[in-house]
Protein backbone atom coordinates (compact mmCIF):
# COMPACT_ATOMS: atom_id res chain seq x y z
CA UNK A 1 0.00 0.00 0.00
CA UNK A 2 1.74 2.55 -1.15
CA UNK A 3 -0.72 5.00 -3.02
CA UNK A 4 0.20 8.82 -3.82
CA UNK A 5 -1.94 9.22 -1.10
CA UNK A 6 -0.56 7.04 1.84
CA UNK A 7 3.05 8.64 0.85
CA UNK A 8 1.74 12.05 0.74
CA UNK A 9 0.17 11.01 4.81
CA UNK A 10 3.17 9.45 5.84
CA UNK A 11 4.97 12.98 4.92
CA UNK A 12 2.52 15.37 6.58
CA UNK A 13 3.54 12.59 9.49
CA UNK A 14 6.76 13.46 9.68
CA UNK A 15 6.21 17.08 9.26
CA UNK A 16 3.84 16.59 12.53
CA UNK A 17 6.30 14.69 14.49
CA UNK A 18 9.18 17.54 13.49
CA UNK A 19 6.74 20.48 14.53
CA UNK A 20 6.01 18.59 17.75
CA UNK A 21 9.84 18.79 18.48
CA UNK A 22 12.15 15.70 19.84
CA UNK A 23 10.08 12.76 21.00
CA UNK A 24 6.59 13.74 19.69
CA UNK A 25 6.71 10.38 17.86
CA UNK A 26 6.70 8.55 20.74
CA UNK A 27 4.43 10.49 22.73
CA UNK A 28 1.87 10.56 19.56
CA UNK A 29 2.25 6.17 19.72
CA UNK A 30 0.80 6.11 22.95
CA UNK A 31 -2.34 7.23 21.24
CA UNK A 32 -4.70 3.87 21.17
CA UNK A 33 -7.81 4.55 20.44
CA UNK A 34 -10.22 1.21 18.88
CA UNK A 35 -9.25 0.88 15.44
CA UNK A 36 -10.55 -2.03 13.44
CA UNK A 37 -8.65 -3.91 10.50
CA UNK A 38 -9.57 -0.83 8.21
CA UNK A 39 -7.40 1.95 10.89
CA UNK A 40 -11.17 3.27 12.40
CA UNK A 41 -12.71 3.55 15.61
CA UNK A 42 -16.93 2.90 15.43
CA UNK A 43 -17.00 6.85 15.01
CA UNK A 44 -14.60 6.70 11.67
CA UNK A 45 -11.62 8.19 14.05
CA UNK A 46 -8.73 7.26 11.96
CA UNK A 47 -5.27 8.55 14.69
CA UNK A 48 -3.04 7.93 11.64
CA UNK A 49 -5.09 10.21 8.91
CA UNK A 50 -5.54 12.56 12.39
CA UNK A 51 -1.78 12.85 12.87
CA UNK A 52 -1.24 13.59 8.98
CA UNK A 53 -3.74 15.89 8.97
CA UNK A 54 -2.98 17.82 11.50
CA UNK A 55 0.58 18.98 10.46
CA UNK A 56 -0.52 22.10 8.58
CA UNK A 57 -2.49 22.88 11.97
CA UNK A 58 0.23 22.32 14.05
CA UNK A 59 2.69 24.75 11.60
CA UNK A 60 -0.19 27.40 12.12
CA UNK A 61 0.24 26.60 15.89
CA UNK A 62 3.81 27.05 15.84
CA UNK A 63 4.44 29.79 13.62
CA UNK A 64 1.75 31.64 12.58
CA UNK A 65 -0.34 32.31 15.91
CA UNK A 66 3.04 31.64 17.90
CA UNK A 67 0.29 29.78 20.91
CA UNK A 68 1.09 30.15 24.21
CA UNK A 69 -0.59 27.57 26.91
CA UNK A 70 -0.66 28.84 30.59
CA UNK A 71 -1.43 25.96 33.08
CA UNK A 72 -2.17 23.47 30.24
CA UNK A 73 -1.33 20.48 32.86
CA UNK A 74 -4.75 21.23 34.03
CA UNK A 75 -6.14 18.88 31.58
CA UNK A 76 -6.51 15.59 33.25
CA UNK A 77 -4.48 12.93 31.62
CA UNK A 78 -7.16 10.63 31.81
CA UNK A 79 -10.74 9.77 31.87
CA UNK A 80 -13.98 11.49 31.08
CA UNK A 81 -14.01 15.24 30.90
CA UNK A 82 -15.80 18.38 29.06
CA UNK A 83 -13.41 21.03 27.93
CA UNK A 84 -15.55 24.48 27.75
CA UNK A 85 -13.79 27.59 25.95
CA UNK A 86 -14.82 30.37 24.48
CA UNK A 87 -15.71 30.83 21.03
CA UNK A 88 -14.37 33.23 17.99
CA UNK A 89 -12.43 33.95 15.10
CA UNK A 90 -15.15 33.59 12.48
CA UNK A 91 -13.55 30.36 11.22
CA UNK A 92 -12.81 27.70 14.18
CA UNK A 93 -9.14 28.48 14.32
CA UNK A 94 -9.26 28.00 17.98
CA UNK A 95 -10.84 24.38 17.70
CA UNK A 96 -8.19 23.39 15.87
CA UNK A 97 -5.51 25.11 18.15
CA UNK A 98 -6.88 23.07 21.35
CA UNK A 99 -6.90 20.17 19.84
CA UNK A 100 -3.25 20.52 18.42
CA UNK A 101 -2.71 21.75 22.32
CA UNK A 102 -3.64 18.59 23.86
CA UNK A 103 -1.65 16.87 21.22
CA UNK A 104 1.56 18.30 20.91
CA UNK A 105 1.51 19.81 24.52
CA UNK A 106 0.66 16.70 26.53
CA UNK A 107 2.57 13.92 27.85
CA UNK A 108 0.78 11.05 27.19
CA UNK A 109 -1.44 13.25 24.67
CA UNK A 110 -5.10 13.32 24.19
CA UNK A 111 -7.26 13.82 21.58
CA UNK A 112 -10.31 16.10 22.36
CA UNK A 113 -13.79 14.89 20.23
CA UNK A 114 -14.94 18.61 19.41
CA UNK A 115 -18.55 18.65 18.85
CA UNK A 116 -19.48 20.16 15.64
CA UNK A 117 -22.67 21.49 13.86
CA UNK A 118 -25.32 19.73 12.78
CA UNK A 119 -25.26 21.21 9.08
CA UNK A 120 -21.37 19.82 9.16
CA UNK A 121 -22.16 16.67 8.01
CA UNK A 122 -23.88 18.04 4.69
CA UNK A 123 -21.23 19.40 3.83
CA UNK A 124 -18.84 17.79 1.08
CA UNK A 125 -14.86 16.78 1.82
CA UNK A 126 -15.25 18.84 5.15
CA UNK A 127 -18.03 16.06 6.77
CA UNK A 128 -15.86 13.16 6.58
CA UNK A 129 -12.78 15.04 7.15
CA UNK A 130 -13.88 16.05 10.54
CA UNK A 131 -15.08 11.91 11.29
CA UNK A 132 -11.85 11.05 10.54
CA UNK A 133 -10.13 13.22 13.09
CA UNK A 134 -12.39 12.49 15.86
CA UNK A 135 -15.17 15.20 15.43
CA UNK A 136 -18.78 13.89 16.07
CA UNK A 137 -21.91 15.75 15.57
CA UNK A 138 -22.94 17.49 19.42
CA UNK A 139 -25.94 15.24 19.80
CA UNK A 140 -26.52 14.73 23.58
CA UNK A 141 -26.64 10.95 22.52
CA UNK A 142 -23.25 11.41 20.62
CA UNK A 143 -22.15 12.94 23.83
CA UNK A 144 -23.01 10.53 26.96
CA UNK A 145 -21.42 7.93 25.01
CA UNK A 146 -17.87 9.49 24.89
CA UNK A 147 -18.20 10.76 27.93
CA UNK A 148 -19.47 7.13 28.92
CA UNK A 149 -16.13 5.91 27.18
CA UNK A 150 -13.74 7.94 29.65
CA UNK A 151 -13.46 10.61 26.42
CA UNK A 152 -12.61 14.35 26.04
CA UNK A 153 -15.09 16.79 24.96
CA UNK A 154 -13.94 19.70 23.56
CA UNK A 155 -17.27 22.22 23.93
CA UNK A 156 -18.12 25.13 22.58
CA UNK A 157 -21.36 26.24 24.82
CA UNK A 158 -21.17 29.55 22.60
CA UNK A 159 -21.84 27.91 19.21
CA UNK A 160 -21.89 29.90 16.21
CA UNK A 161 -23.10 33.17 18.52
CA UNK A 162 -19.53 32.89 20.22
CA UNK A 163 -17.74 32.18 16.82
CA UNK A 164 -19.51 34.56 14.59
CA UNK A 165 -19.23 37.56 17.16
CA UNK A 166 -18.53 41.23 14.83
CA UNK A 167 -15.15 43.02 16.17
CA UNK A 168 -16.91 45.60 18.72
CA UNK A 169 -18.83 42.92 20.20
CA UNK A 170 -15.16 40.74 21.06
CA UNK A 171 -14.38 39.30 24.12
CA UNK A 172 -17.98 39.42 25.56
CA UNK A 173 -19.03 35.85 25.97
CA UNK A 174 -22.37 35.14 24.74
CA UNK A 175 -24.58 33.08 27.23
CA UNK A 176 -23.67 29.50 27.68
CA UNK A 177 -26.38 27.14 26.73
CA UNK A 178 -26.37 24.87 29.20
CA UNK A 179 -26.92 21.66 27.67
CA UNK A 180 -23.59 20.38 28.23
CA UNK A 181 -23.84 21.12 32.10
CA UNK A 182 -26.80 18.40 32.06
CA UNK A 183 -24.26 15.84 30.37
CA UNK A 184 -21.32 16.65 32.45
CA UNK A 185 -23.75 16.35 35.99
CA UNK A 186 -25.07 12.92 34.15
CA UNK A 187 -21.42 11.53 33.69
CA UNK A 188 -20.04 13.10 36.75
CA UNK A 189 -17.52 14.50 34.38
CA UNK A 190 -15.11 17.13 35.37
CA UNK A 191 -15.11 20.74 33.95
CA UNK A 192 -12.18 22.50 32.45
CA UNK A 193 -12.85 25.98 31.57
CA UNK A 194 -10.46 27.12 28.77
CA UNK A 195 -10.19 31.41 28.09
CA UNK A 196 -8.62 31.60 24.39
CA UNK A 197 -7.35 35.13 23.84
CA UNK A 198 -6.34 36.34 20.39
CA UNK A 199 -8.72 34.60 18.12
CA UNK A 200 -11.04 37.26 18.46
CA UNK A 201 -8.79 39.57 16.58
CA UNK A 202 -7.90 36.94 13.81
CA UNK A 203 -10.77 37.92 11.31
CA UNK A 204 -12.68 41.05 12.60
CA UNK A 205 -15.95 41.19 11.38
CA UNK A 206 -17.29 44.58 10.65
CA UNK A 207 -20.90 43.05 9.94
CA UNK A 208 -22.74 39.60 9.87
CA UNK A 209 -25.40 39.22 7.02
CA UNK A 210 -27.75 36.89 8.91
CA UNK A 211 -30.33 37.12 5.83
CA UNK A 212 -27.98 36.10 3.05
CA UNK A 213 -26.43 33.88 5.52
CA UNK A 214 -29.91 31.94 5.90
CA UNK A 215 -30.17 32.48 2.25
CA UNK A 216 -27.43 30.12 1.31
CA UNK A 217 -28.48 27.48 4.72
CA UNK A 218 -25.02 28.84 6.40
CA UNK A 219 -24.95 29.97 9.91
CA UNK A 220 -23.86 33.01 9.46
CA UNK A 221 -21.84 35.70 6.75
CA UNK A 222 -19.30 37.47 8.57
CA UNK A 223 -17.53 40.35 6.31
CA UNK A 224 -14.38 41.76 7.27
CA UNK A 225 -12.31 44.63 5.82
CA UNK A 226 -10.78 42.28 3.34
CA UNK A 227 -13.78 40.51 2.80
CA UNK A 228 -12.85 36.70 3.37
CA UNK A 229 -12.82 35.57 7.39
CA UNK A 230 -8.89 34.41 6.85
CA UNK A 231 -7.08 34.67 9.99
CA UNK A 232 -4.68 37.39 10.58
CA UNK A 233 -1.33 36.10 12.42
CA UNK A 234 -2.55 37.37 15.93
CA UNK A 235 -0.82 35.52 19.06
CA UNK A 236 -3.16 33.35 20.56
CA UNK A 237 -2.85 32.71 24.62
CA UNK A 238 -4.70 29.33 25.90
CA UNK A 239 -5.39 29.64 29.87
CA UNK A 240 -6.76 26.26 31.49
CA UNK A 241 -8.41 27.09 34.91
CA UNK A 242 -9.02 24.00 37.74
CA UNK A 243 -11.19 21.53 37.10
CA UNK A 244 -14.84 22.42 38.54
CA UNK A 245 -16.93 19.79 39.31
CA UNK A 246 -20.27 20.42 40.06
CA UNK A 247 -23.37 18.19 42.04
CA UNK A 248 -26.74 17.94 41.21
CA UNK A 249 -28.91 16.46 39.58
CA UNK A 250 -29.46 16.57 35.64
CA UNK A 251 -32.75 16.81 35.92
CA UNK A 252 -33.14 19.76 37.93
CA UNK A 253 -34.96 23.15 36.73
CA UNK A 254 -33.25 24.49 33.67
CA UNK A 255 -32.71 28.00 36.06
CA UNK A 256 -30.16 25.56 38.28
CA UNK A 257 -28.39 24.46 35.41
CA UNK A 258 -28.60 27.50 33.80
CA UNK A 259 -27.38 29.18 36.82
CA UNK A 260 -24.25 26.40 37.25
CA UNK A 261 -23.45 27.05 33.52
CA UNK A 262 -23.35 30.93 34.35
CA UNK A 263 -20.63 29.76 36.89
CA UNK A 264 -18.83 27.89 34.31
CA UNK A 265 -18.94 30.75 31.92
CA UNK A 266 -17.67 33.09 34.76
CA UNK A 267 -14.54 31.30 35.39
CA UNK A 268 -13.94 31.19 31.20
CA UNK A 269 -14.88 34.87 31.27
CA UNK A 270 -12.20 35.62 33.74
CA UNK A 271 -9.90 33.27 32.27
CA UNK A 272 -10.02 35.29 28.91
CA UNK A 273 -9.37 38.89 31.33
CA UNK A 274 -6.60 37.64 32.91
CA UNK A 275 -5.24 36.91 29.05
CA UNK A 276 -6.14 40.26 27.99
CA UNK A 277 -4.59 41.74 30.69
CA UNK A 278 -1.16 39.76 30.54
CA UNK A 279 -0.62 39.72 26.54
CA UNK A 280 1.70 42.37 25.56
CA UNK A 281 -0.15 42.80 22.10
CA UNK A 282 -2.38 41.38 19.70
CA UNK A 283 0.13 40.23 17.22
CA UNK A 284 2.59 40.43 19.82
CA UNK B 1 -35.09 -11.21 29.96
CA UNK B 2 -31.75 -13.09 28.88
CA UNK B 3 -32.45 -15.68 26.64
CA UNK B 4 -30.54 -18.95 27.38
CA UNK B 5 -27.81 -19.68 23.73
CA UNK B 6 -29.29 -23.05 24.47
CA UNK B 7 -33.23 -23.37 25.17
CA UNK B 8 -34.89 -25.44 22.83
CA UNK B 9 -36.65 -23.71 19.37
CA UNK B 10 -40.05 -23.91 20.02
CA UNK B 11 -41.64 -25.78 16.57
CA UNK B 12 -43.20 -26.23 14.02
CA UNK B 13 -42.22 -22.70 12.61
CA UNK B 14 -44.07 -20.84 10.25
CA UNK B 15 -41.81 -18.76 7.54
CA UNK B 16 -43.02 -16.22 5.61
CA UNK B 17 -41.01 -14.94 2.67
CA UNK B 18 -38.85 -18.64 3.16
CA UNK B 19 -38.53 -18.43 -1.00
CA UNK B 20 -36.16 -15.65 -0.56
CA UNK B 21 -32.71 -15.72 -0.17
CA UNK B 22 -32.57 -14.49 3.74
CA UNK B 23 -35.21 -17.07 4.11
CA UNK B 24 -33.02 -20.03 2.22
CA UNK B 25 -30.10 -19.01 4.48
CA UNK B 26 -32.73 -19.31 7.04
CA UNK B 27 -33.84 -22.45 6.38
CA UNK B 28 -30.89 -24.01 5.71
CA UNK B 29 -30.36 -23.87 9.96
CA UNK B 30 -33.67 -23.67 11.35
CA UNK B 31 -34.66 -27.21 9.83
CA UNK B 32 -31.81 -28.87 11.43
CA UNK B 33 -33.53 -28.12 15.14
CA UNK B 34 -36.93 -27.32 14.30
CA UNK B 35 -40.18 -28.49 11.99
CA UNK B 36 -40.32 -25.80 8.95
CA UNK B 37 -43.38 -24.38 7.37
CA UNK B 38 -42.37 -22.22 5.00
CA UNK B 39 -45.57 -19.54 2.94
CA UNK B 40 -44.03 -17.28 -0.30
CA UNK B 41 -45.88 -16.18 -2.94
CA UNK B 42 -42.58 -17.46 -4.70
CA UNK B 43 -41.91 -20.83 -5.68
CA UNK B 44 -39.18 -22.70 -3.02
CA UNK B 45 -37.36 -25.28 -5.44
CA UNK B 46 -34.54 -27.10 -4.07
CA UNK B 47 -35.80 -26.75 -0.27
CA UNK B 48 -34.70 -29.24 2.24
CA UNK B 49 -36.68 -32.15 2.17
CA UNK B 50 -37.92 -31.67 5.30
CA UNK B 51 -39.19 -28.06 4.71
CA UNK B 52 -42.81 -28.35 3.93
CA UNK B 53 -43.80 -24.85 1.57
CA UNK B 54 -47.01 -23.75 0.28
CA UNK B 55 -46.86 -21.23 -2.29
CA UNK B 56 -49.50 -18.75 -1.15
CA UNK B 57 -50.07 -15.17 -0.96
CA UNK B 58 -50.45 -13.92 2.73
CA UNK B 59 -53.39 -12.18 2.68
CA UNK B 60 -55.04 -15.25 1.28
CA UNK B 61 -57.88 -17.18 3.02
CA UNK B 62 -55.90 -20.38 2.95
CA UNK B 63 -53.31 -19.31 5.61
CA UNK B 64 -55.96 -19.60 8.05
CA UNK B 65 -56.31 -23.01 7.01
CA UNK B 66 -52.35 -23.78 7.55
CA UNK B 67 -53.09 -22.38 10.84
CA UNK B 68 -55.65 -24.48 11.87
CA UNK B 69 -54.40 -27.70 10.25
CA UNK B 70 -50.45 -27.51 11.15
CA UNK B 71 -51.22 -25.44 14.39
CA UNK B 72 -47.80 -23.71 14.09
CA UNK B 73 -46.16 -22.45 17.54
CA UNK B 74 -43.78 -20.09 16.24
CA UNK B 75 -43.68 -17.59 13.56
CA UNK B 76 -40.65 -15.62 11.87
CA UNK B 77 -42.03 -13.11 9.12
CA UNK B 78 -39.49 -12.54 7.08
CA UNK B 79 -42.03 -11.63 3.76
CA UNK B 80 -41.30 -8.32 3.81
CA UNK B 81 -40.91 -6.49 0.58
CA UNK B 82 -38.37 -4.02 -0.08
CA UNK B 83 -38.77 -3.22 -4.29
CA UNK B 84 -38.82 0.35 -4.19
CA UNK B 85 -40.21 -0.37 -8.19
CA UNK B 86 -43.38 -2.20 -6.81
CA UNK B 87 -46.01 0.87 -6.35
CA UNK B 88 -46.50 2.37 -3.02
CA UNK B 89 -50.16 1.37 -2.31
CA UNK B 90 -49.05 -2.18 -3.97
CA UNK B 91 -45.90 -2.63 -1.52
CA UNK B 92 -48.24 -0.65 1.62
CA UNK B 93 -50.89 -3.32 0.78
CA UNK B 94 -48.00 -6.25 0.52
CA UNK B 95 -45.80 -5.26 3.44
CA UNK B 96 -48.37 -3.67 6.10
CA UNK B 97 -51.91 -5.62 5.62
CA UNK B 98 -50.02 -8.74 5.46
CA UNK B 99 -48.10 -8.02 8.60
CA UNK B 100 -51.00 -7.43 10.43
CA UNK B 101 -52.67 -10.28 8.96
CA UNK B 102 -50.40 -12.89 9.73
CA UNK B 103 -49.89 -11.31 13.67
CA UNK B 104 -53.48 -11.37 14.12
CA UNK B 105 -53.72 -14.94 12.99
CA UNK B 106 -50.90 -16.07 15.78
CA UNK B 107 -53.48 -14.36 18.27
CA UNK B 108 -56.14 -16.36 17.43
CA UNK B 109 -54.24 -19.93 16.93
CA UNK B 110 -52.32 -19.46 20.06
CA UNK B 111 -49.08 -18.80 18.42
CA UNK B 112 -46.74 -18.56 21.26
CA UNK B 113 -43.86 -16.55 19.65
CA UNK B 114 -43.01 -14.26 16.75
CA UNK B 115 -40.12 -12.58 15.20
CA UNK B 116 -40.83 -9.77 12.90
CA UNK B 117 -37.97 -8.73 10.71
CA UNK B 118 -37.81 -5.24 10.05
CA UNK B 119 -34.80 -3.02 9.16
CA UNK B 120 -32.66 -0.68 10.56
CA UNK B 121 -33.40 1.73 7.59
CA UNK B 122 -36.74 2.61 9.40
CA UNK B 123 -34.09 5.06 11.54
CA UNK B 124 -33.26 6.59 8.26
CA UNK B 125 -29.86 8.13 6.83
CA UNK B 126 -30.28 11.74 8.14
CA UNK B 127 -27.52 13.90 8.40
CA UNK B 128 -28.53 14.77 12.35
CA UNK B 129 -28.30 11.57 13.36
CA UNK B 130 -26.42 10.25 16.23
CA UNK B 131 -23.23 7.95 15.25
CA UNK B 132 -25.48 4.75 17.09
CA UNK B 133 -28.98 4.91 17.27
CA UNK B 134 -29.86 2.82 19.73
CA UNK B 135 -33.65 1.07 19.49
CA UNK B 136 -36.18 4.13 21.29
CA UNK B 137 -34.70 6.75 18.49
CA UNK B 138 -37.92 8.11 16.61
CA UNK B 139 -38.18 6.46 12.88
CA UNK B 140 -37.52 9.34 10.84
CA UNK B 141 -36.81 8.05 7.49
CA UNK B 142 -39.68 8.79 6.05
CA UNK B 143 -38.55 12.66 6.55
CA UNK B 144 -36.54 12.62 3.55
CA UNK B 145 -37.75 9.32 1.28
CA UNK B 146 -41.43 8.52 1.60
CA UNK B 147 -40.99 5.50 -0.35
CA UNK B 148 -39.99 3.54 3.16
CA UNK B 149 -43.24 4.55 5.36
CA UNK B 150 -44.66 1.14 4.47
CA UNK B 151 -41.62 -0.31 6.25
CA UNK B 152 -42.14 1.91 9.18
CA UNK B 153 -45.65 1.36 9.25
CA UNK B 154 -44.98 -2.61 9.67
CA UNK B 155 -42.06 -1.71 12.40
CA UNK B 156 -44.92 0.25 14.54
CA UNK B 157 -47.67 -1.72 13.74
CA UNK B 158 -45.61 -4.61 15.59
CA UNK B 159 -44.05 -2.81 18.03
CA UNK B 160 -47.64 -2.06 19.49
CA UNK B 161 -48.33 -5.70 18.94
CA UNK B 162 -45.90 -6.35 21.17
CA UNK B 163 -47.90 -4.48 23.97
CA UNK B 164 -51.10 -4.92 23.17
CA UNK B 165 -50.49 -8.70 22.63
CA UNK B 166 -48.42 -10.06 25.97
CA UNK B 167 -49.34 -13.49 25.00
CA UNK B 168 -47.49 -13.90 21.93
CA UNK B 169 -43.90 -13.30 22.64
CA UNK B 170 -42.79 -11.06 19.82
CA UNK B 171 -39.43 -10.02 18.67
CA UNK B 172 -38.78 -7.20 15.65
CA UNK B 173 -35.10 -7.25 14.34
CA UNK B 174 -34.09 -4.15 13.05
CA UNK B 175 -30.79 -5.53 10.82
CA UNK B 176 -28.08 -3.20 9.38
CA UNK B 177 -27.41 -3.76 5.48
CA UNK B 178 -27.59 -7.63 4.31
CA UNK B 179 -25.10 -9.34 2.53
CA UNK B 180 -24.08 -12.13 1.49
CA UNK B 181 -23.30 -14.84 -1.92
CA UNK B 182 -27.19 -15.03 -2.11
CA UNK B 183 -28.53 -11.75 -0.91
CA UNK B 184 -29.64 -9.34 -4.15
CA UNK B 185 -31.10 -5.75 -2.20
CA UNK B 186 -29.92 -2.42 -3.05
CA UNK B 187 -26.77 -2.35 -0.84
CA UNK B 188 -24.91 -5.50 -1.99
CA UNK B 189 -25.93 -4.78 -5.69
CA UNK B 190 -25.00 -1.52 -5.43
CA UNK B 191 -21.50 -2.83 -3.93
CA UNK B 192 -21.07 -5.56 -7.09
CA UNK B 193 -20.94 -3.06 -9.39
CA UNK B 194 -17.09 -2.52 -10.58
CA UNK B 195 -17.65 1.17 -10.70
CA UNK B 196 -19.94 3.03 -8.29
CA UNK B 197 -21.01 6.05 -8.60
CA UNK B 198 -20.59 7.81 -5.27
CA UNK B 199 -21.36 11.16 -4.17
CA UNK B 200 -18.46 13.17 -4.07
CA UNK B 201 -16.67 14.49 -0.49
CA UNK B 202 -19.16 12.01 1.44
CA UNK B 203 -17.66 8.77 2.79
CA UNK B 204 -20.16 7.48 5.92
CA UNK B 205 -19.47 4.96 8.21
CA UNK B 206 -21.88 2.06 7.10
CA UNK B 207 -22.80 -1.28 8.92
CA UNK B 208 -22.68 -4.87 7.06
CA UNK B 209 -23.95 -8.01 8.29
CA UNK B 210 -23.51 -11.37 6.70
CA UNK B 211 -26.84 -12.91 5.35
CA UNK B 212 -25.95 -16.17 8.24
CA UNK B 213 -25.35 -14.15 10.46
CA UNK B 214 -29.03 -12.37 10.21
CA UNK B 215 -30.05 -15.83 10.13
CA UNK B 216 -28.84 -16.72 13.25
CA UNK B 217 -29.94 -14.06 14.67
CA UNK B 218 -33.49 -14.86 13.74
CA UNK B 219 -32.93 -18.09 14.98
CA UNK B 220 -31.71 -16.95 18.47
CA UNK B 221 -35.07 -14.50 18.89
CA UNK B 222 -37.16 -17.82 18.46
CA UNK B 223 -35.76 -19.03 21.36
CA UNK B 224 -37.94 -18.28 24.43
CA UNK B 225 -37.53 -15.60 27.05
CA UNK B 226 -36.95 -12.69 24.90
CA UNK B 227 -39.09 -10.07 23.63
CA UNK B 228 -39.47 -6.67 22.20
CA UNK B 229 -37.03 -4.41 19.41
CA UNK B 230 -33.58 -5.11 18.28
CA UNK B 231 -30.84 -3.46 16.30
CA UNK B 232 -29.02 -6.25 14.92
CA UNK B 233 -25.29 -5.52 13.51
CA UNK B 234 -22.55 -7.02 12.35
CA UNK B 235 -19.05 -7.10 13.30
CA UNK B 236 -18.68 -3.28 13.27
CA UNK B 237 -18.66 0.21 11.51
CA UNK B 238 -16.10 0.88 8.41
CA UNK B 239 -16.14 3.86 5.97
CA UNK B 240 -17.63 3.12 2.40
CA UNK B 241 -14.51 4.04 0.76
CA UNK B 242 -12.71 1.07 3.37
CA UNK B 243 -15.72 -1.32 1.19
CA UNK B 244 -15.31 -0.27 -1.89
CA UNK B 245 -11.21 -0.60 -1.10
CA UNK B 246 -11.52 -4.19 0.06
CA UNK B 247 -14.07 -5.41 -2.83
CA UNK B 248 -11.38 -3.87 -5.63
CA UNK B 249 -14.36 -1.29 -6.95
CA UNK B 250 -12.82 2.20 -8.48
CA UNK B 251 -15.61 4.32 -7.46
CA UNK B 252 -16.50 7.18 -9.89
CA UNK B 253 -17.14 10.27 -7.28
CA UNK B 254 -20.08 13.05 -8.83
CA UNK B 255 -21.08 15.93 -6.88
CA UNK B 256 -24.71 15.57 -5.25
CA UNK B 257 -26.36 19.14 -7.22
CA UNK B 258 -25.65 16.30 -10.42
CA UNK B 259 -25.83 12.69 -9.09
CA UNK B 260 -29.10 13.77 -7.51
CA UNK B 261 -31.31 14.83 -10.24
CA UNK B 262 -30.22 12.51 -12.69
CA UNK B 263 -30.92 9.34 -10.87
CA UNK B 264 -34.56 11.03 -10.43
CA UNK B 265 -34.67 10.98 -14.37
CA UNK B 266 -32.98 7.70 -14.35
CA UNK B 267 -35.33 6.06 -11.76
CA UNK B 268 -38.30 7.45 -13.16
CA UNK B 269 -37.56 6.29 -16.72
CA UNK B 270 -36.82 3.05 -15.23
CA UNK B 271 -33.70 2.49 -16.21
CA UNK B 272 -32.64 2.15 -12.24
CA UNK B 273 -34.45 0.78 -9.40
CA UNK B 274 -31.98 2.82 -7.37
CA UNK B 275 -34.72 6.16 -6.36
CA UNK B 276 -32.50 9.04 -5.53
CA UNK B 277 -32.90 9.31 -1.79
CA UNK B 278 -31.14 6.05 -1.24
CA UNK B 279 -28.27 8.59 -2.53
CA UNK B 280 -28.46 9.84 1.30
CA UNK B 281 -27.16 6.36 2.67
CA UNK B 282 -23.67 7.23 0.57
CA UNK B 283 -23.91 10.75 2.66
CA UNK B 284 -25.28 10.36 6.03
CA UNK B 285 -25.01 7.98 8.84
CA UNK B 286 -27.46 4.97 9.64
CA UNK B 287 -25.22 3.47 11.93
CA UNK B 288 -27.27 1.33 14.76
CA UNK B 289 -26.54 0.60 18.35
CA UNK B 290 -26.25 -3.34 18.16
CA UNK B 291 -25.54 -3.95 22.14
CA UNK B 292 -29.00 -4.85 23.20
CA UNK B 293 -28.81 -7.57 21.06
CA UNK B 294 -25.78 -8.63 21.97
CA UNK B 295 -26.83 -8.54 25.60
CA UNK B 296 -30.17 -9.74 25.88
CA UNK B 297 -30.35 -12.27 23.10
CA UNK B 298 -27.09 -13.34 23.60
CA UNK B 299 -26.12 -13.29 19.65
CA UNK B 300 -23.15 -11.92 18.36
CA UNK B 301 -22.00 -12.41 14.75
CA UNK B 302 -20.02 -15.31 13.53
CA UNK B 303 -18.60 -13.61 10.41
CA UNK B 304 -15.43 -11.27 10.48
CA UNK B 305 -15.65 -7.57 9.22
CA UNK B 306 -13.25 -8.77 6.50
CA UNK B 307 -15.31 -12.41 5.50
CA UNK B 308 -18.95 -9.82 5.79
CA UNK B 309 -17.06 -7.35 3.06
CA UNK B 310 -15.85 -10.11 1.02
CA UNK B 311 -19.25 -12.02 0.89
CA UNK B 312 -20.66 -10.14 -1.57
CA UNK B 313 -17.91 -11.36 -3.71
CA UNK B 314 -18.70 -14.95 -3.62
Amino acid sequence: MSSPSESLQQKLRDWTYELGGPGTRERLAKLTPPRNEYGVDPYGFDVDFAIAAVAPFAWLYRNYFRVTLHGIERVPADGRVLLIANHSGQLPFDAAMLEVALLLDMDPPRIARALVERWVPTLPFISPFFARIGQVVGTPENCRRLLAADEALLVFPEGVRGLNKVFSERYKLRSFSSGFMRLALEANAPIVPIGVVGAEEQAPALVDLKPLAKMLGMPALPITPYLLPLPLPVHYHVYFGEPLRFTGSPDADDAELERQAGEVQAAVQSLVDQGLAERPGVFL
Amino acid sequence: MTAPETAPLPGPVLVTGIAGNLGRALAKQLHLETTVIGVDRRPFPDRPKDVEHHQLDLRKARVDDLFRHRRPKALIHLGISHDPRMPFSEAHNFNVVGTQKILDLCVRHGVKKAVVLSSANVYGPLPNNSNFLAEETPLMAADRYSGVRDLIELDMYAQSFVWRHPEVETVILRPCNIVGPTVRNAPSNYLRLQRPLTVMGFDPMIQLIHEDDVASALLQALRPGSRGVYNVVGPGEVPLSAVMRELGREPVPVPDFLLRPALRRLFQAGVVSFPPEELDHLQYLCVVDGSRARRELGWSPRFSLRETIRSILA
